[in-house]
């Protein structure tokens, strides 16, 4: 690794991954609904196609289409920890697996899928290059198209955050810094250390930003570049991607994208 | 973990992967569950067939002990009970469309073949063990049956 590069995923370490560590099974229990957009994707495949979910966190993708294979993977840095959080909901659906792996270095075999999904990953990435890296690995994962200008290769699906949402709660828009750190509030945890009871889980409220802070809440920071509008296409070009559809739904850019044949 | 995986995991290290000898992954140390699911799904299955690295699969079937596969692949008739799928060809030839095409999945029952390879692809499952390159030698730990690709950061 370059020493910018090195640098890059350090920081990702500290301001994303252990962070997502911390918050899993909060954030988890709040993220249960499938994206529309998403989930017609993956029902409008053709039966048997074989893909990838990179950064599937609680796995909710995996139990929208049983007719397909998907290979739902995600990070997290402590593997004692990993087993019990995330991939864990992941493995239960089937016929789909779960395996944990980094979105930069995925045990697959470069052009073998169907399709791939990156929903919510990319935009944790820190630096431009990362970037551009992390949509060629969810691309390298495509089957190429049959021929020149055709588009009957693998498809991708590719989600990120935008930095236009002014009517969200967050409310930035355009002209607003892209490189923002995104708090998280666990709120009224009264107990230290990991064995807790259910029922105190249950108890435990989320709540984001603007909530009145107590003595025991805890904030969290997640890093997030915020996607301006075109650049998601734009990386998606640089890496050697055809973009086929794009647009923008409920605070977030979208792409559908095949990898482009270099004859 | 499905033995299904196996036909889609490689060495995550990228130098790596031009190389034939990265896939399969050879278990190593492995302890075997079979996780009984409710139905044989055929239609997946007849679909799936295609996608199967046939070869790489009997040398990972052997390598954990397993009942030798058989040498060529099952065709996607071989998946078919004959007399599920005869009957309903007949009753259905004045039919046209996908109606009668979808009638016909439906009352297909999966043969003995098709139950045979929906035990090994889907219901067996890596416990506990080792996933190894065969290029660079790295082993992947599986854990409660999860593989963890994690690089180490030299190896990134």
């Amino acid at each position: 690794m370059a020493e910018s590069d090195t640098q890059g995923a350090d920081y990702e370490e500290q301001h994303v991954h252990s962070v997502y560590e911390q918050i899993a099974s909060h954030f988890s229990s709040t993220r249960y609904k499938p994206w529309p957009i998403v989930e017609r994707f993956l029902q409008e495949l053709p039966d048997g196609s074989v893909g990838a979910d990179v950064g599937c966190g609680n796995g909710k993708y995996l139990a929208v289409n049983r007719n397909i294979f998907i290979v739902g993977s995600d990070r997290y840095a402590l593997y004692q920890i990993l087993s019990t959080n995330l991939i864990k909901i992941a493995k239960q659906h089937q016929p789909h697996a779960a395996i944990v792996a980094d979105s930069l270095s995925l045990p697959h075999p470069a052009h073998s899928f169907d399709f791939a999904i990156s929903i919510a990953v990319i935009h944790h990435l820190s630096t431009p290059a990362r970037r551009v890296e992390a949509v060629k690995a969810v691309l390298d994962l495509l089957r190429p198209p049959s021929a020149e200008g055709s588009r009957d290769g693998g498809k991708a699906l590719i989600y990120v955050w935008a930095l236009e949402q002014k009517d969200s709660r967050r409310g930035w828009d355009e002209g607003h810094e892209q490189d923002v750190m995104v708090p998280w509030v666990m709120k009224g945890k009264k107990e230290k250390g990991s064995k807790k009871g259910k029922g105190q889980e249950e108890r435990d409220q989320v709540v984001e930003e603007g909530a009145v802070k107590q003595a025991e809440d805890k904030t969290f920071l997640r890093y997030y570049h915020l996607y301006k509008k075109g650049e998601l296409e734009r990386d998606i070009e640089e890496a050697g991607g055809e973009v086929v559809q794009a647009g923008y739904e409920k605070d977030n850019w979208w792409a559908v994208a095949v990898l482009k044949r270099t004859n | 973990m499905k033995l299904l995986t196996l036909n889609f995991l490689t060495c995550a290290i990228k130098t790596c992967k031009t190389s034939p000898a990265s896939f399969p992954l050879h278990p190593r140390d492995c302890e075997l569950e079979v996780v009984e699911s409710e139905s044989v799904n055929l239609p997946f299955l007849k679909n799936i067939l295609p996608r199967l690295m046939w070869d790489e699969l009997r040398v990972i079937a052997d390598e954990l002990g397993l009942p030798a596969l058989p040498s060529t692949p099952p065709t996607r008739d071989d998946l078919v009970e004959p007399s599920s799928s005869s009957t309903t060809t007949i009753s259905h030839a004045q039919n046209a469309g996908n109606a009668a095409e979808g009638q016909q999945q439906a009352e297909e029952k999966p043969s003995q073949t098709a139950r045979d390879l929906h035990r090994v692809l889907l219901e067996t499952c890596i416990k506990e063990g080792k996933l190894v390159c065969g290029n660079c030698g790295h082993e992947y730990k599986v854990m409660e049956g999860v593989a963890n690709f994690l690089l180490p950061g030299h190896l990134v």
